[in-house]
């Protein structure tokens, strides 16, 4: 067993900063109260000044006003929220169609799936090769019935950003809301809602070294929205629920805690071992070259499977993550890799990296030279690729 | 948490035994393709005299159990006869394997067939065959044991999945009771599909689903 995890897989969870913890740790034992009405007790307004502060930092890192950011237990709820919440109110009343991304995440995807059993018509945008939208088939895909686009801002398995603010820009002028999923991104990739027209916005903290179980929705004012789970009055009566106070404290202080000049630190190991891992035969970069998360590599390498390249790594120390179908809890291949146009093969043979505050400079040439190991190994077992 | 796979599957995985090619082999087989994430090419050298397996080596692509089961299915079938040989099953090689999680257990049959498929090219090669049998509906469900169910680790006819089964003028067809948006439904059919469509008459195969 190696001594030190070096940990690459930074887009399915990171570890939790220290100063986040401290950070959440008085809403444990100190400020335990709920946020109360202004009219109650006192520790009750000290949680509610906590949860109000928290809020106004995170809605300000979206140039949102703090009322409209709206505290969840995570992405998938914020999606499920945006998606379902807006295909409730304007159903009936405007049309049961909404448009995504073939590459969404699941629970934009699966979204999408479940109001199709509902009745909707769901249009599936392709993606070019490098996993982009094609911005002329979203204009031609709307009609009068559309309710919603939902397009990320970033993928989560081969980091392609999008272009939010010109699928913004087409929405706003054909009247449909846009909701986009930026768990990945947010919020090293700056998206500011004064500037792009986007109505509801996805983010998560455990991604930027925050707590788990905690995200929220930005949700622009007068956007049409059914609150979906019935309970208490909370989060402006659209999150029913006690608020996970420490939860968001936390987020606020992830969001405090990334910088501009960490981010160009990650895009440069980023850099580095793109190039790197390149420079293996048969390998070729998933995911757009150079509109890509800050951190995210994604390669295939021909003629081996990703599970075994996991295990391999993993016994030297290494975690990464693969789309191959052998990894996968449904034991089907990355719906992401075959959306840009990618073969089973090249689902089943690639690899993503994606780095965090955790790692050190050196990980890039060790990850780098035990990969090229590892695929050599696995090449001369291999029946493919000898001739 | 300890992996799912057992130290002997570890073992066979980080050092798989008779890896590679033999370049003059008297027979060999390809199971599997990359499209469906797995393949194995088993070689043999066979004496003619006692018809004994006296080599074998095999490739893999694929995941760790299907590299571990390409291993210890060689280490099994070395020095057997031909009809020793056909007669190791994925159960056999799975329980000196320790076991495998049951979402594993259809890549490792994939080794299973390449050593039987590279046993039945031999026997073809060298006129040890009776005729061709046709694909009969028997046939068919004798064949769905060979696809997994990965939920349970068994196969779909054991766990009743298979609801019907047709065969008319080369096209087969299968009704799985699963809707087709299940989990597994994709890598179900694609399973079946895979075993099927090589037979020497069948020509295309029809995957249903109840909902």
């Amino acid at each position: 067993m190696a001594e030190r995890i070096v940990y690459l897989d930074n887009a399915a969870t990171t570890r939790l900063d220290e100063r986040v913890l401290e950070a959440m740790r008085p809403y444990f034992f100190d400020v335990y109260a709920v946020a109360t009405s202004q009219f109650g007790y006192s520790p009750g307004l000290d949680a509610r000044d906590a949860l109000d502060d928290a809020r106004t930092r995170i809605a300000a890192a979206l140039g949102a006003a703090p009322e409209e950011f709206v505290f969840t237990s995570g992405s998938t709820e914020s999606s499920n929220m945006a998606l379902k919440g807006v295909a409730m109110a304007l159903g009936e009343k405007k049309g049961k169609h909404i448009i995504v991304s073939k590459i969404e995440d699941f629970p934009v995807l699966h979204s999408a799936r479940a109001l199709e059993k509902q009745g909707f018509r769901v249009t599936y945008l392709d993606v070019d090769e490098h996993g982009r939208v094609d911005l002329e088939q979203l204009r031609d895909a709307i009609t009068p019935e559309t309710v919603l686009v939902s397009v990320q801002a970033a993928n989560q398995e081969i980091g392609t950003l999008q272009d939010v603010a010109a699928i913004g820009q087409i929405c706003r002028e054909k009247g449909v809301l846009f909701h986009t999923d930026a768990t990945h991104s947010f919020p090293r990739v700056p998206l500011d809602v004064r500037e792009v027209p986007v109505d509801l916005v996805t983010v998560t903290a455990h991604l930027i070294h925050g707590p788990k179980g905690v995200g929220g929705l930005y949700v622009r004012s007068h956007t049409p929205l059914v609150k979906w789970m019935d309970g208490g009055f909370q989060e402006f009566n659209l999150r029913a629920g006690t608020e996970n106070i420490p939860g968001a404290v936390g987020f606020a202080k992830a969001v405090e805690l990334v910088t501009p000049e960490e981010t160009a630190r990650l895009q440069e190991m980023r850099d580095r071992l793109i190039e790197r891992l390149l420079q293996i035969p048969h390998s070729r970069l998933n995911g757009h070259p150079t509109l890509r998360l800050p951190h995210n590599a994604n390669v295939s390498f021909r003629f081996v499977e990703g599970e075994s390249i996991l295990l391999h790594l993993d016994m030297r120390g290494f975690a990464v993550s693969t789309g191959s179908a052998c990894f996968s809890r449904s034991l089907e291949a990355s719906h992401v890799i075959l959306g840009i146009g990618g073969d089973h093969e090249r689902a089943h043979g690639s690899v993503r990296f994606t780095f965090g505050r955790f790692n050190r400079d050196e990980d890039v040439d060790t990850v780098a030279q035990a990969v090229a190991e590892v695929v050599a190994r696995l090449r001369e077992i291999s029946p493919l690729g000898k001739e | 948490m300890p992996l799912p796979y057992t130290e002997t599957v570890m073992e066979h995985f980080r050092h798989p035994r008779n890896v590679g090619r033999i370049e003059d082999a008297d027979a060999k087989a390809v199971e599997g393709s990359p499209a469906c994430g797995d393949m194995v090419a088993v070689y043999l050298k066979v004496d003619p005299k006692d018809l004994r397996i006296t080599d074998i080596k095999f490739e893999s692509y694929g995941c760790a159990s299907n590299i571990a089961t390409g291993s210890i299915i060689t280490e099994m079938a070395k020095g057997k006869t031909l009809d020793e040989a056909k007669r190791i099953t994925w159960k056999q090689a799975s329980e000196t394997l320790g076991g495998l999680p049951p979402i594993k257990v259809h890549c490792s049959i994939l080794a299973v067939d390449g050593l039987r498929a590279a046993i039945e090219n031999y026997e073809e090669r060298h006129g040890l065959v009776k005729e061709r049998k046709p694909t009969t509906v028997e046939f068919v469900r004798k064949r769905l044991k060979r696809v997994m169910n990965p939920m349970t680790g068994l196969d779909v006819v054991r766990t009743k999945l298979v609801k019907e089964v047709e065969v008319t003028d080369g096209t087969v067809r299968v009704v799985l009771d699963l809707p087709e948006d299940h989990q597994f439904a994709a890598a179900i059919r694609e399973d079946i599909v895979e075993k099927l469509e090589p037979r020497w008459d069948v020509e295309r195969v029809i995957v249903e689903f109840t909902e």
